[in-house]
């Protein structure tokens, strides 16, 4: 049994952390849609979910059960093939994405074979991610012409047109970095912000705001979210290109574009704001005990929230979420090792859910643009002044190296 | 058979079946979703010979934006299935015949060919800094008239979109 694994650790290792990282992905999309639907909620003075579960905690997945057991109707005289290919396309492009990105800075050895936290670490990492987003695009424009409908159809050619439009944007934004770092490794991005040791004041956004402001825009209409959300905009289109979808199919879609939200977050992370690397110096070594210090005091919380909740399941349920928090908490402190080893990871998670907040935040503020807005803002504003950082930076790089 | 030789014969099985069904599909939106597929089997394939920048390219120009373009154009123009004319006497006397000729000259060029080939691209094109130190210095020229070929081209396009108005 040891021999065949060693023997066939390069294929069984990245099987067995694939599963691992769909499940975590699955799970964070899931609740993601309640954090976003609590979020939005509570922006516009509302409740949110609250029924199921407490707090509606329970309510993703009351939704996926919802999601399986519909009926799943398939629309008169749609193009079968490309109305079944369309949602799977999606689906698969925005897991298949999520598995170049790397979420922390160690690598270990199972049996014999050393490998990272992540799925794959290819030298033209940020290379291959613009390649599955570029080929992203098939899922929504084939998902809108086969359903056979005219707002499908064209909730499918705005989105084409958009994400065509977006995408030299959104490859231009990022040479600036490309120039600093040399590399398209992504580990070696984030490696190169971390060689000064002076925490938050190395990162690529100082050097390049501009190019991160254009990155971000350009990433959300990438993603399809509001205000760029035009191919699904209800008040036009009924719900654009996913109109005659249902169920399992609709969800597809829905996972697909969550999914996507999670790789923007990770890849703006990457490339802007350091990665793993925590943002203050390295000589502050007492900075490494924030995440006990957040956990403990919001396992304490829970408990005491959970105590005086309306309903008895949840009096039951919420102490021990808390107090399995702040248990960690306190086992971080305990053991240091643990702790030394999640430090890279928590401080990764952490930016990802911020900028995750941040669009969530923004769904909750901002107005959808007009099509004509959409598209003179990307090719009149948006392109421009990414071309003009890409010159900017070589010329800042050219003077410094004379 | 080793590993990578699974794969290759994999990803040009894939290449030619995408090839055959992209003459083959009656719609034009199949057609062009078939050449995709040719264009993911050729990445794979230069994937395989060790060539990834090349890859990488092949995918985000030829399989999204080209691809992209043509697919807008077809949902655009909305494009319904083509109409089977009959069976061209030229096709059938002079087409086959040839056809079968360079199907016949090609397979007698590769087993005549005695050195075997190489499985990798030389390790100098591997690397994207040498391949744009390359791009940029030795075919300078060559590049940059591409480029200004592509210019021309541009502009042509948007006469002729002009001079309708």
């Amino acid at each position: 049994m040891n021999e065949f694994l060693t023997h066939y650790a390069f294929l069984i290792i990245p099987i067995v952390k694939i599963a691992i990282l769909v499940f975590i992905v699955l799970t964070v999309d899931a609740y993601l849609t309640w954090i976003e639907r609590k979020v939005i909620a509570h922006i516009q003075a509302r409740w949110g979910p609250h029924r199921v579960g407490p707090h509606g905690l329970l309510q993703p997945l009351a939704d996926g059960v919802k999601f399986i057991f519909k009926e799943d109707p398939l629309p008169a005289s749609v193009d079968k093939v490309a109305y079944f290919l369309a949602p799977f396309i999606t689906l698969m492009l925005a897991l298949t994405s999520l598995a170049v990105i790397p979420f922390g800075p160690q690598h270990f050895t199972v049996f014999g074979y050393e490998t990272g936290i992540s799925i794959a670490e290819v030298n033209i990492s940020l290379l291959v991610l613009f390649a599955i987003t570029a080929l992203s695009v098939y899922g929504v424009a084939l998902a809108g012409w086969a359903s056979n409908s005219k707002y499908s159809l064209l909730g499918g050619l705005r989105s084409s047109a958009q994400m065509v439009s977006y995408e030299l944007a959104l490859t231009l934004s990022v040479v600036g970095v490309l120039l600093i770092a040399g590399d398209f490794s992504l580990r070696t991005i984030v490696v190169q912000q971390g060689v000064k040791g002076n925490g938050l004041l190395s990162w690529n956004i100082f050097p390049q705001i501009i190019g991160f402001i254009c990155f971000f825009i350009a990433a959300i209409a990438e993603t399809n979210r509001v205000p760029f959300d035009l191919p699904e905009a209800e008040s036009e289109l009924v719900a654009g290109f996913h109109t005659e979808y249902a169920s399992m199919k609709f969800a597809m879609f829905f996972i697909a574009e969550y999914t996507s939200m999670i790789t923007v977050s990770c890849l703006a992370t990457i490339l802007f704001f350091g990665g793993w690397l925590s943002p203050f110096p390295a000589s502050w070594a007492f900075t490494q005990y924030l995440p006990s210090v957040l956990l403990i005091p919001f396992g304490l919380w829970v408990i005491f929230d959970g105590i005086r909740y309306e309903n008895l399941f949840g009096r039951m349920v919420l102490p021990v979420v808390g107090a399995v928090m702040a248990a960690i908490g306190f086992g971080l402190i305990v053991f240091p090792v643990v702790n030394d080893a999640i430090q890279g990871i928590f401080w990764f998670l952490a930016k990802v859910f911020t900028f995750l907040f941040v669009y969530i935040w923004m769904r909750g503020t901002l107005p959808r643009f007009r099509y004509d807005q959409l598209m003179s803002f990307g090719w009149k504003f948006l392109l421009p002044v990414s071309i003009a950082n890409v010159v900017l930076t070589s010329v800042v790089i050219l003077w410094r190296m004379h | 058979m080793t590993a990578p030789l699974v794969i290759f014969f994999v990803l040009a099985a894939v290449a030619v079946f995408g090839a055959i069904s992209l003459i083959v599909q009656k719609h034009p939106i199949h057609s062009a979703l078939s050449l995709i597929l040719v264009m993911v089997a050729l990445a794979g394939l230069y994937l395989l010979m060790g060539a990834e920048f090349v890859a990488a390219v092949q995918i985000i120009v030829y399989g999204g934006a080209i691809m992209v373009l043509f697919i807008f154009v077809i949902m655009l123009l909305n494009a319904g299935e083509e109409e089977r004319t009959n069976f061209s006497k030229l096709a059938m006397y002079a087409g086959v015949p040839l056809a079968v000729a360079m199907t016949g000259l090609i397979a007698a060029a590769i087993v005549g060919s005695n050195a075997a080939m190489p499985a990798r691209a030389p390790e100098t094109l591997t690397s994207t800094r040498q391949l744009s130190t390359l791009l940029f210095q030795e075919f300078v020229y060559p590049f940059e008239l591409t480029s200004f070929l592509i210019l021309v081209a541009i502009l042509g396009a948007i006469v002729l979109a002009q001079r309708e108005n």
